[in-house]
């Protein structure tokens, strides 16, 4: 530590980082690559879950609701369910936000559509969350 | 205000030959796309459900019709390509299969294994649904 750093200096003591040291690997939009990481996290969670995913659609096809409701009430069919939905809802979440980064120009245009994607990926997944939960609540 | 500068651009997408991988690259975004809107089937599908008999007669009423046949089938193949074009990507990240044939057996993979999957899937589902 240097004499000026020991002596009141506003600079906090973790500054041993370099400057290039707090930057590095964060980019243009200052939060790196985790959505590169997540979009990657969620994908292997959506490929071991479209599994039995198909395996239930397939085990509801031609039964009526009270059938059906039996069933995605079970509770291990509902956390499939719901595992399903999250890692659905987040993959096309930052999906979706790739593809208007590539295509959308105008600033306020694209900050307006990534927002709508954000209300839109949130509202799907809690309208199915909410779905799931009232089928295994039983109410 | 800075002036804006007149930096060279690199070429745009129509100065290349036509690929298979570029293709399949688009399809990849496509099929993403068409799977992000259909999501709100699966949220309608499972609020239906929950909501009661009435509510799910309808989506019966709509998958059990031609359009609404159309559209799952669709979902469906979108999904399984979707899929299997992700596991080609996982295999990129892992850093195999960039040679020039190992990238086209990949992408050919993809597209065929999507479209056998989505009429195999099929196949069974009526085989099991009895065509409900």
């Amino acid at each position: 530590m240097s004499v000026r750093e020991s002596h009141g200096s506003p600079r906090p003591a973790s500054s041993m980082r370099t400057p290039l040291g707090r930057v590095r690997h964060l980019g243009a939009s200052h939060s790196g690559t985790s959505d590169f990481w997540r979009q990657r996290v969620t994908a292997v969670a959506l490929t071991v879950l479209i599994v039995p995913v198909i395996v239930v659609v397939m085990m509801l096809l031609g039964r009526n609701q009270a059938g059906a409701a039996q069933i995605l009430g079970s509770w291990p069919i509902a956390i499939i369910m719901l595992l399903f939905v999250i890692a659905s809802a987040w993959h096309m979440k930052i999906g979706m936000q790739v593809v208007i980064e590539d295509y959308v120009h105008n600033e306020k245009l694209k900050l307006a559509t990534i927002m709508a994607n954000n209300f839109f990926s949130a509202a799907v997944a809690l309208a199915s969350i909410y779905a799931i939960l009232k089928l295994s609540s039983g109410v | 205000m800075t002036a804006r500068i007149e930096r060279p651009l690199s070429p745009h997408l129509q100065t290349y030959r036509w690929t298979l991988t570029m293709a399949l690259s688009i399809v990849h975004r496509a099929t993403g796309v068409a799977l992000y809107f259909g999501t709100l089937l699966l949220a309608w599908w499972l609020i239906a459900a929950a909501s009661g008999p009435a509510a799910y007669a309808n989506v019966q009423a709509f998958t059990t019709s031609f359009i609404g046949r159309l559209i799952v089938f669709g979902y469906t193949w979108a999904l399984l390509h979707h899929l299997l074009s992700g596991i080609r990507h996982f295999v990129w990240d892992l850093g195999y299969g960039f040679k020039a044939n190992e990238r086209e057996a990949l992408t050919w993979g993809a597209l065929i294994g999507g479209i056998s999957l989505t009429v195999l899937l099929w196949i069974a589902a009526y085989a099991i649904g009895g065509g409900r």
